[in-house]
């Protein structure tokens, strides 16, 4: 068997593929994130909890109502979207004048309380969903086994994110989005509708986490907590990478999966840690992030 | 009628003032203080001590947050940090007493500190926030991943020991005075700070940094003390938690300890010296409450509940509402 570095191939391709799964689950979140900051100018701390919700939906969606994954993959996003837009409509516009930190910790504050809420019903054990049988099985490549599902979320959160890339920085609406981004007052002297505008793009960026949510459903542990975790390796993605640009956020995001696999391939103790380490140096060397255009 | 404005006069009545809002406060503080003394006779001495260690904690965060505006969401680091460096050494070596072992769980917490500070002071508002979140959070898997710590099962049977090798620290009251004697201490250092030429230079850094800037202040090395004096007194605290429960658990350096204290000065009133102490004493009463009752599962979510509505409809806090309505009506 061939060798690298005293590593199988096989081995080391395999943590290659998860590093690559979970650098897209980190592209799709650090990019709604980015989405959400760009418009309200806000982080928002509830987006582990949103990508929670889209995983768990899916698993209730399926076991009461018997949703199969496909309209999961609509539905459960459709509808933790719509919860974004509620919450976006009758908590966040209250505090929209004052200091940003107070949003911040208005979303923290969401987040336990969904978190917490369904602990209570559903327990912190993992919930179990089986993929659809279309994915089931794999391909062998020769130099290591591809499972069809782990290839399937490759593609469609790669294309996801070049979707949501297109629609920002190509269409009409990316463009009002873009110029809220800039100056919101103005444009609303233009005559656009602001306050819908920010409802629907807070909606849209926890819509992304959900389909994030949707896509992990049938390879991790579906558990209330799951989000929690994510969300602050995602914050660390985000600071490395920094805000400024949506490509930005998919290029750090899958960039740091990759280097979590490598870790856990060479050094495995290291290997949750390591993403965080990459921050420290990221900060110590370029503060304002790989991409950041922050002063 | 005619009145003289003498300056000099209008001065005087000022200071009058100032004089009398003085005295009303030191009395306040001593009725608060004479409370807090004769407490033990009433009230458990642990749970109070439990409340004292918490209300440290919120004190030195809001000395970060509520003075300087800075919001580190890091905070839990430094009171694990303090807890398990005092309950390593106190379990380890018999010799120590406890005030050294004490001393030596703050000193690392305050190393940590100046590190977090250079780092994160590198970035502002939210990115400050998610910087001292992600450091926090490489804290905490060294803690998952040593040994010394216990991993999941936590740092057990710290022995509490004797006070400058003298008094006997297993005696409850004992403990208790000894930690109302460090609390009292770091309160008025905080007050202190507060009120110093160099806490209005905090105050302006909140308030407007580029003018801060601009008026010639090195403001970097205003946030980095004032982040470096925060994280010493939460790892005293987490010091003194440790050997009060005798217990350093990775429960302490969760990022949800972070939150927690973010709600305690919240609650209370940021930016208000006697803020985080009251919202201390709420969340944590609120907690055991809770956990004693029929919602005994149900503390998070309602955590999370009173952290919207507090954001929402108080944001000023107990304390500051309160001052608000005394300024409103009997002002």
């Amino acid at each position: 068997m061939s060798m690298i570095f005293d590593v199988p191939l096989a081995v080391l391709s395999g943590q290659l593929l998860i590093g690559v799964i979970n650098g897209a689950f980190y592209a799709l979140l650090s990019l709604g994130l980015a989405v959400i900051f760009g418009l309200l100018k806000i982080i928002n701390f509830a987006h582990g909890a949103m990508y929670m919700l889209g995983a768990m939906a899916t698993v209730i969606l399926f076991d009461v109502l018997g949703v199969n994954y496909w309209v999961a993959l609509l539905l459960a996003p459709l509808l933790v979207g719509v919860v974004g837009v509620i919450i976006e409509y009758f908590l966040l516009r209250r505090i929209a004048g004052q200091d940003h930190i107070y949003s911040l910790l208005l979303t923290f504050g969401i987040a336990l309380l969904i978190q917490g809420v369904l602990t209570n019903i559903y327990g912190v054990s993992g919930m179990r969903y089986s993929m659809p049988d279309l994915f089931k099985g794999g391909m062998n490549l020769g130099f290591m086994f591809l499972p069809y599902y782990r290839a399937w979320v490759i593609v469609i959160a790669l294309l996801v994110c070049f979707g949501t890339w297109f629609m920002i920085e190509k269409t009409k609406l990316g463009a009002y989005l873009r110029a809220g981004t800039e100056d919101a007052q103005l444009m609303q002297g233009f005559g656009i509708n602001v306050p819908l505008l920010v409802s629907l793009t807070y909606g849209f960026g926890v819509m992304l986490a959900a389909f994030a949510g949707v896509l992990a459903a049938p390879i991790y542990s579906v558990t209330p907590v799951m989000g929690s975790h994510i969300l602050i390796t995602v914050f660390a993605v985000v600071v490395i990478g920094g805000m400024g640009s949506i490509g930005g956020a998919i290029i750090t995001g899958i960039l740091m999966g990759v280097i979590e696999g490598l870790t856990k391939t060479f050094y495995p103790p290291a290997s949750s840690a390591v993403i965080f380490l990459v921050m420290v140096v990221v900060l110590m060397f370029r503060p304002a992030g790989l991409f950041g255009k922050e002063a | 009628m005619s009145q003289s404005f003498n300056p000099a006069d209008i001065q005087k009545a000022i200071l009058e003032q100032q004089k009398i809002e003085d005295r009303k406060k030191m009395m306040l503080n001593g009725v608060l203080v004479l409370l807090l003394v004769a407490a033990p006779f009433v009230m458990y001495p642990v749970f109070l001590m439990k409340i004292l260690c918490f209300a440290l904690f919120a004190v030195a965060f809001n000395l970060l947050f509520g003075f300087t505006g800075l919001l580190s969401f890091g905070h839990a680091a430094f009171l694990a940090t303090g807890g398990y460096t005092t309950g390593y050494l106190l379990s380890n070596f018999s010799g120590l007493t406890t005030e050294m072992g004490i001393l030596a769980g703050t000193a690392l917490a305050t190393l940590l500190g100046l590190a977090f500070a250079l780092l994160s002071i590198r970035r502002q508002g939210i990115y400050f926030a998610m910087v001292t979140l992600a450091l926090a959070q490489l804290v905490f898997f060294f803690f998952v991943q040593s040994e010394f710590t216990g991993g999941e099962d936590g740092m057990h049977g710290i022995p509490r020991g004797h006070l400058f090798g003298l008094i006997n620290l297993e005696n409850n009251l004992n403990m208790y005075y000894f930690v109302l004697a460090v609390f009292l201490g770091c309160y008025l250092l905080v007050q202190r700070i507060v009120s110093s030429p160099y806490g209005q230079v905090l105050k302006s850094i909140k308030q407007n940094e580029p003018r801060a800037i601009s008026l010639g202040y090195n403001v970097n090395r205003y946030k980095v003390l004032a982040f470096v004096i925060s994280a010493a007194l939460a790892g005293l605290a987490g010091s003194m938690k440790s050997v009060v429960f005798q217990l350093a658990s990775l429960n302490d350096a969760h990022w949800h300890m972070s939150g927690e204290v973010i709600l305690m000065t919240l609650v209370g009133g940021m930016g208000t010296l006697l803020g985080p102490v009251v919202g201390a004493t709420f969340v944590v009463n609120v907690e055991y409450q809770l956990s004693q009752g029929a919602l005994r599962d149900w503390v998070d979510p309602i955590l999370g509940g009173i952290f919207i509505l507090t954001v929402l409809a108080f944001r000023s806090g107990i304390v500051g509402e309160i001052q608000k309505f005394v300024k409103k009506n009997l002002g």
